[in-house]
This record gives structure tokens, sequence and C-alpha cells, in this order.
């Protein structure tokens, strides 16, 4: 108990140091540079606060489940040997994470909104919905296909430059065929799509699967699936754009 | 009292987000794996400070840093804030008057960047994984740079009114040149830290400042040229990255081979 609460105040320490870089930034840019007095400076140390120990909380906590987790599913579905099972995983694991996202929500009813404005859709709340409900429904579906893509890479060991290029190749065909108003949305989708909870599991996860493989460099092989993650939904929403403009 | 609700709201909201995710993993363990999750008890309890955590550090944000970061944005943008500061003796002004939102944009970049959870996550990682040879200070620093340079470049393209595409060509054209030169093991990491970055922490700010930026210059719209920040943050960090790396092997070339040796070493373990 005496070490695990001695970790923690590492971490608190450690989350400290990480914010003071911010604190500089704003301190300096607020006396010099703006002069205007800030209001409200007690909700300003007590938010502060809250987020020195919020990010310790959540660094011990990743260590302590998220990581073990990844890794160790990693491992037994490597020892199962089951590729099935494994495509299985990565597909939902991507598609279950990014349907929920909060990030998400907000982009796709943005979206829904610049699309009624350009008279992609009708104006009504049921169209509106409609579109919303698509545009969440593919980048999902493009997450999971991403991180299907990933890992079958980290078992056939293919090459990710060749792979990711590849991928940005397509992006760039796909934005000159595109209608314009989807294309703002498509690339604000790649960046959503990747949240804190996300993040460290897949790593672990990746990085797990890699050392577990035979003849895997866990640092070669290992990492990549966020940049498929990053990448995929871009290519999902652009074509979702051109579909429903074809139609 | 409101704060202690308030609290309970953020974490609750952390836990409908994490909560699914851990379902699932626990499902997906029970019944496929046909085990059960080697002490439960440390994982659950791990779980409690993932999801408290999360809710505190949101929530902390909403209170500090997001209203300071919209409110600095906003006066650096503001006409007669402009007016005081601008280079130009006259007439409109010129890309060269927001000096000012050039240096806050990198700044505020490269320093929220460094608190970005999930990046911390990947460095962490990363670290563990090559032995030591991927300093966690080193690339967390090295992907800040990258963001501070893309956001602040960003910014110069919005108030400059050029084309996305040329910035975006361009630096995926660098990406390409620098994947084959650097050293093979840091690619894969610096394609991840692209996405990393636009999380949690970065990307309500700089949206916060493109918007403020696309409003204050005429003839921007705020629809069309607020996503491109967010763009330039993850194209930007694969370059510094990707540069960190090329760095690193010159710096220690000696060292390299030590690093190797203790990758490898780590991959037999596994095996073993």
């Amino acid at each position: 108990m005496k070490s695990s609460s001695f970790a923690l105040a590492k971490d608190a320490l450690s989350s400290l140091r990480d914010l003071l870089p911010i604190i500089i930034v704003i301190g300096v840019f607020q006396v010099f540079v703006v002069k205007q007095p800030v209001s409200g400076f007690a909700s300003l140390i007590l938010g502060g606060l809250l987020v020195v120990f919020g990010l310790a909380f959540f660094i011990y906590g990743l260590k302590m489940a998220l990581f073990p987790i990844g890794e160790a599913l990693a491992h037994a579905l490597a020892k199962k040997g089951s590729i099935f099972w494994l495509f299985a995983f990565a597909f939902v694991l991507g598609f279950g994470t990014t349907i929920a996202e909060p990030a998400l929500l907000a982009v796709a009813a943005e979206a829904s909104e610049v699309a009624v404005d350009a008279g992609v859709i009708a104006a009504t709340e049921e169209a509106r919905s409609n579109y919303a409900l698509g545009l969440r429904l593919v980048v999902a579906l493009s997450v999971g296909v991403a991180l299907l893509i990933g890992v079958f890479r980290i078992v056939s060991s293919w090459s990710l430059p060749v792979m990711i290029i590849g991928g940005y190749i397509l992006v760039i065909l796909a934005t000159t065929i595109a209608p314009a108003e989807i294309v703002g949305v498509a690339y604000d989708s790649g960046g959503v799509t990747t949240s804190t909870v996300t993040v460290p599991l897949v790593t672990a996860l990746g990085v797990g699967l890699a050392s577990s493989l035979k003849g895997r460099n866990p640092m070669l092989d290992g990492f990549g699936l966020i940049a498929f993650a990053s990448l995929t939904p871009i290519l999902f929403v652009l074509l979702y754009g051109i579909v429903l403009a074809w139609t | 009292m409101d704060l202690i609700l308030e609290t309970f709201r953020y974490i609750a909201s952390s836990a409908f987000d994490v909560l699914p995710i851990a379902v699932f993993l626990f499902v997906f363990q029970m019944y496929v794996i046909g085990r059960r999750f080697p002490n439960v008890r440390q994982i659950a309890i791990g779980f409690v400070f993932v999801i408290v955590g999360l809710g505190l550090f949101l929530e902390g944000l909403e209170l500090s840093l997001f209203p300071l970061g919209r409110l600095m944005a906003q006066q650096l943008t503001d006409p007669e804030f402009l007016e005081a500061t601008r280079l130009t003796v006259m007439g409109e002004l010129g890309w060269q008057d927001f000096y000012w939102v050039y240096l806050f944009a990198a700044a505020i970049g490269f320093s929220t960047t460094m608190a970005e959870p999930a990046l911390m996550a990947v460095s962490i990682k990363a670290n563990t994984v090559s032995g030591g040879a991927v300093g966690v200070w080193g690339l967390r620093a090295a992907v800040a740079i990258g963001v501070g340079v893309g956001v602040s470049l960003g910014c110069y393209r919005i108030i400059a009114g050029l084309p996305l595409e040329y910035f975006i060509g361009a630096g995926y054209a660098v990406v390409i040149l620098q994947t084959t030169m650097a050293p093979k093991l840091i690619v894969p990491l610096a394609y991840d830290s692209g996405g990393v970055t636009t999380s949690t922490v970065t990307v309500p700010l700089i949206t916060a400042l493109g918007l403020g930026l696309a409003e204050a210059v005429p003839g921007r719209s705020p629809l069309l040229d607020g996503f491109g920040l967010v763009a330039f943050a993850s194209l930007f960090p694969i370059i510094s990255v990707l540069a960190y790396g090329q760095l690193a092997v010159l710096r220690h070339r000696a060292d390299q081979p030590a690093a190797e040796i203790a990758v490898e070493q780590e991959e037999q373990d596994h095996a073993l």
C-alpha cells in the first residue's frame, strides 16, 4: 500500500511538471502581451489542481489496468492462434470505441448543419439526424477496418510506409473528386477518432502482439495502428460524400 | 456544493465513455479467451483510477485552461490589439502584423502537447519497448515541437489565405523523403505520433485559435479555414519525430548498436 501511494505521489509530481509549460506560456502572455486582468482567479487555481490530480490518477490507472489488459489480450490471442478472433477483436475494438466517442458526436452534428447549408440534404430534423448517424457509422466502420488492417500488417509484416503513403495518395485522389463541403469534415474526422482511452489500449495491443509473434520486432511492427486509425476515416468519409452526391 | 455535483457529473460522463470498452474487454476475455484476467482486483482499481482521473482532468480543463485559452485567442486576434502592436505603418494589416499570434500558436501548441495524456501513454510504451533508446521526454518534446511549428504555420496559412493542399502536399513529400533516410525503428512511431497529438487538450484550444483568426481576418470563413489547423497539427509531428530519429543516429552513432541489442534482447525474452 505504501509503495502504491508513493507511486501515485510521483505521478502527481510529474504531471505538475508536465503542465508547467502551459502555466508559463499563459502567464507570460497574460502579463507581458495582453495585459488585461483575469477574472475568477480562484476557479483557475482550482481547475489547475484538478488537472494535475486528474492526470496523475489517469496515468496511474493506465499503468495498472489499460496497459496490462491490452498486452494480456494480445498475448492470449496470439497463443490461441486464431486469426479470426484476432481480426474480430481488432475490428470490434475500433468500431466500439469510436461509435460512442463524444468528439465524433459533436463533429457529426456540426457536419449535418454544414450539409443543410450546402443543400446536400433537406432541412428537416429527420434528414439531419440520418446524415449525422450515417457519418458516425462510416467513421466507426473505418476505425474498425483500420485496426483490422493494422493487425493484419503486424501478422504479415508488410511495409508500413508503403501502406500509409499509398493510403494518403488515395486520400488525395478522393479529395479531387469529392464534393467540396465534405472535405473539411473528412479531414477533421481523422483527428477525432483516437481518444485518450483508445490510444493506450491500441498501443498496448500492437506492441503486445508484435512481441508475442516470432520474428516480429515490437518497435518496428508494434507501432503504426494509430496511424491507420487516423488515415482511414478521412478516406471513408470522402467516399461517403462521393456516394451521397452520386445517388 | 455545486462543485461537488459538477465533479460527479464529469466522473459519471467519463465512466460512460470508459465502461463500454471495459465491459467489451471483460466479455471477450471470459468467452473467447475463456480465462479470467489475472489479478482482476488490480485491474478494476486501475479502471477506477482511469475514470476518476479522466473526469477530474476534463473538469479542471473546463475550469482553467479552456476559458483562458479561448480568451487569449480572442484577445490576440482582437482588431484593437492588432492595430496597437502592428509592424507595418499604414493601410491594411499585413501577415507580419500577426506576430504575437504566431508566437502564441507555437507556444500553446508546444505546451499543450507536452500535457497530452495519450502522448504520455505512447511515450512510456516506446521507452520500454526500445529498451530506453527512445527517451520519454525526448519523444514528447519532438512531438510538441512539431505541433508548435505546425499550428504556427497553420495560422500563417489562414492569415495569408494560401491553399491548404499546398502545405499538406509539401509536408507529405517531406515525410516520404525522410522515411527513406530515417532509422527504420523510428518510422512506425513517427507515423503514430501524428494521430496521438490531436486529442483531449490540444484540439479544443487550437480550434478556438483558428476560429478567432478566421473571424478577425477579412475574407476568411470560419467554416472553411477552422479545420486546417488540426491537419497541420497531425502532419508536422511526423516530420519532427522522424527528424528526432535522424538526429539521434547522427549524435549517438556509437550507442546505436547497444539500442538494437536491447530490442533484440527483449524480443528473445518474449519468445522464451
